[in-house]
């Protein structure tokens, strides 16, 4: 998976668990949770279904690691298999 | 006569398996000795009348909260201690001592004085856990105004509800929050005379004010006026199944329960770093985030970040908080971990773990003694009760699933329901009934703002009811079972299906909705609606996404249904009620139960 793929799979995995979204809205460098209001169970089930895309398991100790948008791309793109 | 013996046989077993997870404590268990060693003794010889003597009173006459749990300290020997720690998201870390926390929160109401907001009148506050929200609180309750902190997550909808309902004169809250859910409904808003934002420097109007331009010019010196103990101090929201949200007044005697429960549940000492992780927007975070450390004199830490469990055990460890309050869906969140804190983290200064806003399930009491050395302490309340009611203590016994023994001053019972409206006492143990509280406790809800009648029905034959469904076991340890009603239980946090519902029926597709919460083992109960639509509209996958959407942006993520299931139409009774009991045994695969009062 390219960086441009992870990217656009990030985003729709967010604009499906919170279709009020504008995706203009989704800031590369601003905390995902904290800028959209998505709540920690939420933000929880777009990383579950990343995995489904991405095949990366984001575990608990590592959330911290993709708060943003550019943090989550770049966490995907060093552990996707390519 | 086999099958009896065996019945019994199978009971004994439960029976014995259960209590063989029941958590002794020994002396050697704890590091500083606990406030209450005795229970019985304790509990049969409390007096409320007692807890006053740790009170100093106003200088004015009166009892008010802020001077009891800063100006106080502020006067005396804690006046260099730090009364606050704030970490921001960022990494920032701020504190704030006693003396200087008097001086801000005098400013805070200086400004409120100053623009004429006065005794008893609302200030509401929308915001994060900025140190800013904390001054004002207590600003607020200096000026004997009447402070309602509300959830910054929640929507327009449930915002606009709360703030017409509780007569809301004055907002503060910040920038974005104010830009996206407050100034779209300025105008359904005439009583509302004055919006401070925390992160302006500029006044935008006459009405909406720069906070900081405001204390710039405040003094930092108020003498709290006269305050009586019964004086309505905080109002808080609560859902309803049947109606909108009700306000819940509570006075500012209510440091007596938050007082006792600080020093028997909390157990806290002098020299504590407590953290509460509950936002001020519902109860605990006020009760038990703001009030009950501060009139211990106790450092209070405020995290501004949501959950995080790295972000949390290092707050834990490098702040050496001694003493916890958080919630069950936390520790199921640190559960998931799959890792050994204690050889990541330095965590020997915590000594108390209690928790918070749904039942902790046995499991996660267990997990705290093999993983964190330390039990979790369960306790039980609601904003009605202003206060802890029931609880596991530190020196005590835990019977993990079960929420504990009555504090000292606190009668609870279980009831059940007659058939002319009256209740009587179950007195037999291990049945099940209402939980019930005996009327008097010095944080019991004095009304529902505008709703006498509401409060009128809360009590029945000398007892208050709290809606909750437990039985009490042999030896007094009271265990929950469920709601009496449909009220939700979402993260620790109530939503009221009727709140829900009435939004999701203002968009133009939607016929009917019913809203239950469907359990979850993360976050208890997840709001899940039952839409049928109106002629003309087709259940697509795109419609289940803009009603989501549609959900999120009117009532916020806290109360927005994260579930959305299209059915041709709802079991409704033969009146054309929706039967969400119904809705919820179907979701749950339950049977179905009395349907008789279902429409054909």
């Amino acid at each position: 998976m390219t960086q441009e793929q992870i990217k656009t799979a990030i985003i729709e995995q967010i604009l499906e668990i919170a279709p009020d979204i504008d995706e203009a809205d989704i800031l590369p460098d601003k905390n995902i949770q904290r800028s959209l209001e998505i709540d920690s169970f939420d933000f929880l089930k777009i990383l579950t279904a990343l995995n489904e895309v991405v095949g990366v398991e984001v575990p608990e100790s590592d959330y911290a690691k993709v708060d943003t948008l550019e943090h989550m791309c770049e966490y995907f793109k060093e552990r996707v298999k390519s | 006569m086999i099958d009896c013996t065996l019945k019994n046989k199978v009971l004994n077993e439960v029976d014995a398996k259960m209590k063989k997870n029941w958590i002794e404590k020994k002396a050697e268990d704890v590091t500083v000795p606990p406030n209450l060693m005795d229970y019985q003794k304790v509990y049969q010889s409390f007096q409320w009348d007692s807890v006053s003597k740790q009170f100093e009173g106003l200088p004015s006459t009166g009892l008010n909260i802020a001077h009891e749990a800063i100006d106080r300290h502020a006067n005396g020997l804690l006046a260099g201690k730090t009364a606050l720690v704030w970490l921001g998201e960022n990494g920032e870390r701020r504190t704030y001592t006693f003396l200087e926390m008097k001086k801000l929160s005098a400013q805070f109401a200086n400004v409120l004085i100053s623009l004429g907001i006065s005794k008893g009148e609302r200030v509401f506050t929308l915001s994060t856990r900025l140190p800013e929200l904390y001054i004002a609180a207590l600003g607020t309750l200096k000026n004997r105004s009447v402070l309602c902190p509300l959830f910054s997550q929640f929507g327009p909808e449930p915002i606009l509800q709360r703030l017409v309902r509780g007569d809301a004169k004055a907002l503060l809250t910040t920038k974005a929050l104010f830009e996206k859910k407050i100034r779209p409904l300025l105008e359904e808003l005439p009583q509302l005379r004055y919006v401070f934002l925390i992160d302006v420097e500029e006044d935008e109007s006459e009405q909406i004010r720069s906070l900081s331009c405001l204390m710039k010019n405040a003094s930092d010196v108020f003498d709290i006026l006269p305050t009586d103990p019964e004086d309505m101090a905080v109002l808080h929201f609560t859902s309803g199944t049947t109606g909108m949200p009700k306000g819940v007044v509570h006075v500012h005697k209510a440091i007596y329960t938050h007082w006792m429960s600080g020093h028997y549940v909390l157990d806290l000492h002098p020299d504590d770093i407590y953290w509460c992780t509950a936002d001020p927007g519902w109860v605990t975070g006020t009760s038990y985030g703001i009030i009950t450390p501060w009139l211990h004199g106790v450092t209070n830490i405020v995290d501004e970040a949501e959950f995080d469990a790295t972000r949390w055990y290092r707050i834990l460890q490098d702040e050496r908080v001694t003493v916890w309050y958080t919630a069950p869906t936390a520790i199921r969140r640190l559960m998931r971990l799959n890792s050994n804190p204690l050889e990541e983290y330095n965590l020997s200064s915590l000594r108390l773990i209690q928790s918070v806003g749904e039942p902790l399930n046995p499991e996660a009491v267990i997990w705290g003694m093999e993983k964190l050395k330390l039990p979790i302490h369960d306790n039980w309340w609601q904003t009605e009760t202003g206060g802890i009611m029931i609880a596991n203590l530190i020196s005590q016994q835990i019977r993990p699933g079960s929420m504990g023994r009555p504090l000292p001053g606190i009668e609870a019972g279980i009831v059940m329901h007659n058939d002319d409206g009256s209740v009587t006492e179950i007195t037999e143990p291990n049945k099940e009934g209402e939980l019930a509280l005996r009327p008097g406790w010095p944080s019991m809800f004095r009304a529902y703002l505008h709703n006498e009648e509401k409060y009128a029905n809360s009590f029945v034959g000398g007892w208050y009811l709290s809606g909750d469904l437990a039985y009490k076991d042999e030896d007094g340890y009271f265990w929950f079972v469920g709601r009496a009603d449909d009220i939700i239980k979402t993260s620790g946090h109530m939503v009221g299906p009727f709140e829900v519902e009435s939004t999701l029926m203002e968009h133009p597709a939607v016929a009917e909705a019913g809203v239950i919460g469907k359990p979850d083992p993360l976050i208890g109960q997840i709001v899940k609606a039952f839409v049928s639509l109106k002629t003309g509209f087709e259940p697509t996958e795109e419609l289940r996404r803009e009603l989501i959407g549609f959900g999120r942006k009117r009532l916020g993520t806290a109360v927005a249904p994260k579930e959305i299931e299209f059915q041709q139409s709802l079991p409704k009774t033969r009146s054309g009620k929706i039967m969400r009991r119904l809705l919820k045994a179907r979701e749950m695969g339950l049977p179905e139960g009395d349907t008789s009062t279902l429409e054909d």
